[in-house]
């Protein structure tokens, strides 16, 4: 077992990067993701990687496009306004089947918003980071070592179905310091480059990397076979956690930061007496439909936990499908709910 | 009830809020307690204030947000004000009344008013009135064991600083006198 040390979780998702073998990062900065760039510019050298800041955010995404195109392990990490930025080239990234790690280390929105931390960029990561048929394989982590640990799950899943994948993260967990533990050796698990656009020497015709299709028959067709690939991620790929939720009345629903306060509110939910569960998608998309359908007959009613004014909730009611009520709480802007707050509402239902 | 213990620390940008913190949690850290530390970043550090939230707890640790702290430092005045109303009953409030001029009016929380930023200048450890306030919260809370703390600031004072060690240790005891 390793040492466990403290690190904010931006520092940790930095170093996660460097021990899954990633040696490729472009970014521009922006708050309240600055000390994953600052960690990388320090690091990145020494390792031989490349670190640059680029001159504006759709530079840095399309030089993710060309790295990782080339067959590398790239990424990027901006949030909230400079996510929106780079949703051109994440299409691109889609369009052309590059694997890559684009990090979200979201603020209030919209707009330039706040600088605080925020949940409000769920519908953009999992229904529509950019123009056109695509999914990003989307993790939302809750602590500081999950933040460590999904970088090299959002790698290898990334180059395991040719798709870009996003880590979610926020403000809070990006700023704040807990123990992470990372292991003595990370084994690097690669997955087929040989699709890539690199150098060969002859010894092959050459690979192409594009996602410009003239015939709408070439296109559709490249489409629906990616469309087969996203079937085989939701099949495979859906996470989740379930606390408390085996004899639970109430079901709380809540990702990432919210659902660390959610946990503390089941904690003094059961307290006083009620029955309160927490179930925790890790995958926001796929989203994990099995394990929650699961919860469905057993449950008297769902209450969902967001740091927006309600996105999650529509996946949540798609799952549910009316059989219960699905009631909704949150905080938006940048503030992060208090567990008494959370309480509050669960003793309301 | 899990053991949880919920510090904010505030005041000026420069008195070592950020700092203070660090040392707690890795005091915690060096009895593998579950504790988290999360900084003022947003629009009130802009503004020359700091603050700085610390959980200590036997169970994992919910929000890393201290909203309603069972412990305040306070180290100016403008941050007694913003948060005095926010310490939870029968809690814990720790001022240093040399740079705070007022005193606190209730009466369901214990004060403890520590002239610490006096006592740093008279005893040669300038700049370590922070040091002194973490040196009564020990005394006053016993929430890690001592050597856990010495532990901590062996861990947050870089090795090429080490003269500041002693410092820092001279003013963890002056505090634990007061």
């Amino acid at each position: 077992m390793s040492e466990k040390v403290l690190m904010k979780g931006n520092e940790a998702l930095g170093e996660a990067a460097l021990r899954a073998g990633c040696r490729h990062f472009f970014g521009y900065p922006i708050t309240p993701q600055t000390e994953l760039s600052a960690y990388l510019s320090k690091k990145m050298p020494k390792v031989g990687g490349t670190f640059l800041q680029a001159e504006s955010e759709i530079a840095a995404i399309n030089m993710v496009l060309g790295a990782a195109g080339s067959g590398v392990r790239a990424m990027t990490s901006s949030s909230s306004p400079g996510i929106s930025l780079k949703s051109e080239g994440v299409s691109y990234i889609a369009g052309s089947d590059v694997p890559a790690l684009i990090i979200n280390v979201q603020r209030g929105g919209p707009g330039l918003g706040s600088i605080q931390p925020s949940q409000s960029d769920y519908w953009q990561a999992t229904k529509a980071l950019g123009h056109g048929d695509f999914q990003l394989f989307v993790l939302a982590p809750s602590t500081v070592q999950e933040m460590a640990d999904f970088v090299a799950l959002a790698f290898e899943t990334a180059e395991k179905y040719r798709m870009p994948a996003m880590i979610l993260s926020d403000g809070m967990l990006g700023q704040m310091m807990e123990p992470v533990v990372f292991p003595n050796e990370t084994e690097i698990h690669e997955g087929d480059k040989s699709w890539a656009a690199c150098g060969h020497k002859n010894a092959r015709k050459h690979n192409v990397v594009n996602s410009l299709y003239i015939e709408a028959k070439d296109l559709e067709k490249t489409v629906v076979e990616r469309y087969e690939r996203y079937e085989k991620v939701k099949a495979n790929e859906q996470r989740s956690e379930s606390y408390l939720t085996e004899d639970a009345d109430i079901v709380i629903v809540a990702f990432g930061a919210s659902s660390r306060v959610s946990r503390s509110a089941v904690n003094a939910a059961r307290a006083k007496g009620i029955k309160a569960g927490l179930f925790r998608p890790i995958t926001l998309w796929p989203y994990p439909e099995t394990e929650l359908e699961k919860i469905v007959p057993t449950a008297k009613k769902f209450l969902v936990v967001e740091m927006n004014m309600g996105q999650m909730i529509e996946d949540v009611k798609l799952v549910v499908g009316g059989r219960k009520p699905v009631e909704f709480f949150g905080r938006t802007g940048g503030i992060i709910p208090t567990p008494g707050e959370i309480l509050e509402a669960i003793e309301k239902m | 009830m899990a053991n949880t213990m919920n510090v904010l620390l505030a005041g000026f940008g420069g008195q070592g809020i950020l700092f203070t913190g660090k040392v707690m949690v890795y005091a915690a850290l060096m009895e593998d307690k579950n504790l988290s530390w999360l900084p003022s970043y947003g629009p009130e550090m802009r503004g020359g204030t700091c603050n700085c939230s610390v959980v200590i707890s036997d169970e994992a640790v919910g929000s890393p947000l201290v909203t309603n702290p069972d412990v305040l430092i306070a180290m100016n005045r403008p941050s007694l004000e913003k948060f005095v109303g926010t310490v939870v009953p029968g809690g814990t409030i720790l001022v240093d009344s040399s740079t705070v001029d007022i005193k606190v009016e209730r009466t369901d929380v214990t004060v403890y008013y520590v002239p610490a930023t006096k006592l740093a200048d008279e005893n040669g450890l300038k700049g370590l009135a922070n040091i002194i306030l973490l040196g009564k919260l020990y005394k006053e809370k016993g929430f890690v064991k001592e050597e856990s703390l010495d532990a901590g600031l062996q861990k947050c004072i870089p090795p090429k600083k080490a003269a500041m060690l002693d410092f820092n240790r001279k003013a963890l005891k002056l505090g634990m006198e007061q």
